[in-house]
């Protein structure tokens, strides 16, 4: 079994920090995470597709075809922008946890429709120090 | 059980091309690929065993270490694919196909007291793919 990843980078600010809780109660839950403010990251994004490698191209997947995808659904949409904003975060908190489970969302359809290979799993690196990674269970 | 990982970087060049197709016929397949190129590869070996009680290790990475040498560095270092290892002349070396070389060469060497997990192969920082061992009975 064969699986490709590719690395991608945008930069993004967000909240942590729930509508319904008050201010206090977010600086005890999230700590300086909760800066109304906001703050950013240089998010780096892992995303892993699974198929069979095509005969012909030997790949699992066209690396233009999954970079064109993820430039345009994850990249263009998330770079540079205040996540709070985007209606994938509408009443969620966008924490790394959550960002990971957007992005697969956002991805999954998309990829299938591309070719063989199907989308298991992307990784998001928040800081050097910290990564999240949703997988589907096999 | 414990995993052990051990890795080794290399520098090869290879081209994309299908035997029997023209330069131009690959290039128009293949891209800039079809063009002799080359890649520091990072090549992350990871089998599992026993942990030995007497020595408290899993194998000697010095045995290890001597199987990548062996299998990987000497047939592989400041080599071409193409031209000086006999595994590509009917496919393209992609690191799909790559990996599945370098698997079925370290499958056959690696010492007794384990086996192989997963091997991970990097052609650059951004790019992985990775073979997953199906998982056997004990």
């Amino acid at each position: 079994m064969i699986e490709l990843t590719r690395r991608y980078c945008f930069p993004a600010a967000h909240v942590l920090a729930r509508d319904d809780f008050s201010d206090a109660d977010n600086r005890r839950l999230y700590g300086k995470c909760a800066n109304p403010g906001g703050h950013g990251h240089n998010y780096a994004v892992e995303v892993t597709v699974r198929g069979p490698v095509d005969a012909d191209t030997g790949e699992v997947m066209g690396r233009s075809q999954l970079d064109a995808l993820v430039s345009e659904r994850v990249v263009a949409r998330f770079g540079h922008r205040l996540l709070n904003e985007d209606p994938l975060f509408d009443g969620r908190v966008p924490t790394a946890e959550n960002i990971a489970h957007a992005i697969y969302v956002a991805l999954e359809a998309p990829t299938a429709r591309l070719g063989t290979a199907r989308l298991v799993g992307v990784r998001v690196h928040e800081t050097r120090k910290n990564s999240f990674a949703y997988r589907e269970a096999s | 059980m414990v995993t052990l990982s051990r890795a080794v970087e290399f520098s090869t060049s290879l081209r994309y091309a299908k035997a029997g197709l023209s330069d131009a016929e690959n290039h128009a397949r293949f891209g800039d690929r079809a063009r002799q190129h080359g890649h520091n590869y990072r090549l992350e070996l990871t089998v599992c065993g026993a942990v030995d009680p007497v020595t408290g290790m899993v194998t000697d990475l010095k045995d290890i270490q001597a199987v990548l040498d062996r299998e990987v560095m000497d047939r592989f270092d400041h080599r071409d694919l193409n031209c000086d290892t006999p595994f590509f002349e009917k496919l393209v070396p992609s690191p799909e196909n790559f990996v599945r070389v370098l698997r079925e060469l370290l499958v056959a060497a690696l010492p007794p007291e384990v086996r192989l997990a997963r091997l991970r192969l990097q052609p650059d920082a951004d790019t992985w793919v990775e073979w997953i061992e199906p998982e056997q009975a004990p």
